[in-house]
């Protein structure tokens, strides 16, 4: 891997230093706040789960409960914490007897602060012992059935129904397949809570629910056993839930989530603030159970012109790294993202799609990076599909990726049949197999076109950096400067959803994370 | 007139050769490869040849197949309907809306009734586009509402009379029940009921849709499978244009 597009250094660690200066404005706007879906998510840990007559889920319940009389700004862990006390009830029992009007939060007797958190404290270690064990459990696995060799053969399942889901994902990973994800349900995403159960109809994709997660992770447990080797279970941790669904992720043992720092507020019009506070939480929560994060900056090659943009990914990826590295994830999972966007009628197109790869992979050595395939240039034609798919492999497998999203040749026309899948599997261990040693074999020549086009995306990478530490990451993006999208800093979904936090606010499982993940900024 | 009867042209003329490919849900095997064969004589195949099968595990076989059709087409007894206005790209497009028609221009889509295949409505209006060009939402001269996929006819009129919809996209898988034929034409009844007709531009979309069953269902345009976003919004925008130029009784 070492240096072989010869990249300026200094410019890298210039990168470094913007970067840093970016992630320090977001963090002292986002410090100050909670959101709701945060709340949720300390009520999912201390088990409180299920939904009540309305189909409301509990946690939604007591949150809204607690937010519509103006006091969730000391946290749900202080009301729920001396609810627990109180009453000696189980979580569970406590969440329902308050969703059936039994039992009032605020007219019971109040405990001190201090032992209020103590006590709390003392449940969230538990739970953080538990979620240790699942991280034991998937090393465990994983040295006993290991994983493929990189890059990883990723593929989707998107039926709407889980059962069926489970079907395809079972016969893709006895095809090869390294990483399974189940896309979610159109939508999803805007939805300010989580669905319950097991669900059997979605649109484009399958509602993630927590008993969705565990159906899908014990039947990949026992293809693991049966092939005798690790399948990874990836989710979508975005949106207005997004902390609930990486405490979910957490619990059922998934491998990778969905997880990036600008997503929501760009493709799916989530205020900035709630999105910044919840994907840092969120983030925790993946560092803590050892899952690795995708980043999703292949979108804004699909919506933007891919060539002109190309620095706007690896900008992106600076900052989705550093923003992650503060909230406890190590590089090792980082799963940084772009994509094979690149008009392929362009002269040489192949080789500046190797230019962008490999400065990734240089920029970024210690990250499983996520390589989208290409979208944005496919149409009806599946043989020509095919074949770009082909050349997508082969770039991947010359600049050492790590998560390889596998293309369809129907990409354009529905998503994908089983036999699609298994297609592209084939294609995609043929050029594996067949180049699997070429990254090591091959240099590039010295200042000849894939160096260049890597020195010039790296200095308009620093150039848009500097900008954007100069303005802050906030007016940035509300000037549209990724993905040419313009957001402005008080709009978007979500909005009211986001909480000043009281001088005595705390969040018992972000201190528990924390000290543990060893991070530094945490009040 | 002299008749053109054509088939499928493999390496001889009219030889009627064909390819296709597709998965039956069975255990790969001897038996499957007969299962695929009488499959295909009863699509009204001959000469089938299995040149490829492929086990996809949890039961499921994958078959590429060579085979011959004796049917055909009489080239010269078929009549197209043509939608003549000029294609334009996404630049011409917004230019020609800030010149010619100085305002936005409002355009609605959704799929109706019970259809949940958004693929194709996705690739007009999404902003990724399709095939390398942008879709409608991307367009700054263009306001775009996608309302997704199973829109009742009703609430579709309804968001298409508040935004002021000046093109109104429905996308519909036609199948052959045939159920979205109807959906499709009583859209077009409400709307003449109501008295709205002439104030949009009705659009037809899908994988089965030609211009010809579009006009007969009493849209004003349809755009089959593989129609590229730009010619979209090009017929909408010269539609709108000379729409108001009749109104305002010409330039």
């Amino acid at each position: 891997m070492n240096n072989k597009l010869d990249l300026d250094q200094k410019l890298i660690s210039l990168c470094r230093n913007y970067t840093k200066s970016i992630a320090d404005k977001v963090e002292k706007k986002i410090v100050n706040n909670t959101t709701t879906s945060v709340e949720r998510t300390i009520l999912r840990f201390l088990g409180v789960d299920g939904v009540d007559n309305h189909g409301i889920p509990l946690p939604n319940v007591i949150v809204d409960k607690v937010r519509n009389e103006q006091r969730l700004n000391k946290g749900i862990s202080y009301w729920f914490g001396n609810g627990l006390m109180q009453t000696g009830l189980p979580a569970q029992r406590l969440a329902e007897e308050i969703s059936e009007g039994k039992i009032d939060l605020f007219s019971l007797y109040k405990e001190k602060n201090e032992d209020i958190k103590e006590h709390i404290l003392k449940l969230s270690e538990k739970k953080a012992e538990q979620i240790k064990q699942q991280v034991k459990k998937r090393e465990m696995m994983q040295s006993k059935y290991p994983l493929g060799l990189k890059p990883w053969l990723y593929v989707i399942v998107a039926t709407g129904n889980i059962n069926e889901d489970v079907k395809q994902a079972k016969a893709a990973a006895r095809e090869g397949a390294d990483i399974i994800a189940v896309i979610r349900s159109t939508a999803q995403s805007l939805l300010d809570y989580v669905p319950y159960g097991p669900t059997t109809e979605g649109f484009g994709g399958t509602y993630a629910t927590q008993a969705n997660f565990k159906i899908m992770r014990e039947a990949l447990d026992q293809v693991i056993k049966e092939e005798e080797r690790y399948i990874q279970l990836v989710n979508y941790c975005s949106g207005l839930a997004m902390p609930e669904i990486a405490q979910m992720g957490a619990e059922e043992r998934l491998d990778m989530m969905l997880n990036d720092a600008m997503y929501g507020i760009l493709f799916r019009d989530i205020n900035m603030k709630r999105t910044f506070v919840d994907q840092h939480f969120s983030r925790m929560i993946n560092a803590y159970a050892g899952i690795v994060i995708n980043t999703g900056e292949d979108n804004y090659l699909t919506t933007a012109d891919s060539l002109k943009e190309s620095h706007t990914v690896v900008a992106s990826q600076f900052i989705n790294q550093e923003l992650g590295l503060r909230t406890g994830l190590k590089n090792g999972q980082l799963g940084l993202g772009h994509a094979f966007e690149i008009n392929p009628e362009i002269k040489d197109s192949f080789l500046l799609e190797i230019a962008q790869a490999q400065l990734v992979r240089q920029i970024f050595p210690d990250a499983p990076l996520k390589y989208m395939p290409p979208t944005k240039y496919m149409n009806g034609d599946i043989f020509r599909g095919h074949l770009m798919d082909g050349m997508f492999n082969f770039a991947s497998i010359i600049t050492d990726q790590s998560i390889q999203l596998l293309g369809m040749s129907t990409e354009a026309i529905h998503t994908p049949f089983i036999q699609d899948r298994a297609l592209s599997i084939e294609n995609a261990k043929h050029v594996f197999n067949s180049a699997r040693n070429i990254s090591s074999e091959i240099t590039f020549k010295s200042n000849g076109k894939i160096q260049k086009r890597a020195d010039q995306v790296l200095k308009e990478t620093a150039e848009l950096l500097k900008v954007i530490a100069e303005k802050g990451l906030m007016k940035s993006l509300s000037e549209g400067i990724f993905a040419d999208i313009k957001r402005p800093i008080d709009g978007g979904k979500g909005a009211d959803g986001v909480i000043k936090k009281d001088s005595d606010y705390f969040n018992p499982f972000a201190e528990v994370f924390s000290k543990e993940l060893e991070i530094q900024d945490e009040r | 007139m002299k008749d053109n009867i054509i088939r499928a042209y493999g390496d001889t003329y009219n030889d009627g050769k064909i390819q296709l490919s597709f998965t039956l849900p069975v255990k790969q095997g001897l038996k499957a490869a007969e299962a695929c064969k009488r499959y295909c004589f009863k699509l009204g195949l001959e000469d089938v040849e299995v040149v490829h099968m492929k086990d996809l595990k949890e039961g499921f076989t994958f078959f590429v197949v060579y085979a011959v059709s004796k049917k055909s087409v009489n080239f010269d007894k078929i009549t197209v309907a043509k939608i003549d206005t000029e294609i334009m790209d996404y630049y011409k497009i917004n230019d020609y809306i800030k010149e010619k028609i100085n305002r936005k221009v409002n355009v609605v889509g959704a799929c109706t009734g019970t259809d949940a295949h958004t693929v194709g409505l996705d690739a007009i209006l999404n902003m990724k586009g399709y095939d390398g060009e942008y879709g409608l939402e991307r367009y700054h001269e263009i306001n775009t509402v996608n309302m997704g996929s199973q829109v009742a006819n009703e609430k579709l009129i309804e968001t298409a009379v508040k935004m002021k919809a000046d093109a109104i996209l429905v996308s519909q898988v036609v199948t052959q029940k045939n159920i979205h034929i109807k959906n499709l034409t009583e859209f077009v009844e409400i709307l003449e009921a109501e008295g709205l007709r002439d104030q949009f531009i009705l659009i037809l979309g899908g994988p089965r849709i030609s211009h010809e069953l579009a006009l007969e269902l009493g849209f004003d345009a349809g755009f089959g499978s593989g129609t590229k976003p730009n010619e979209v919004a090009s017929y909408i925008v010269q539609k709108v244009y000379k729409d108001s130029i009749l109104v305002k009784g010409g330039e």
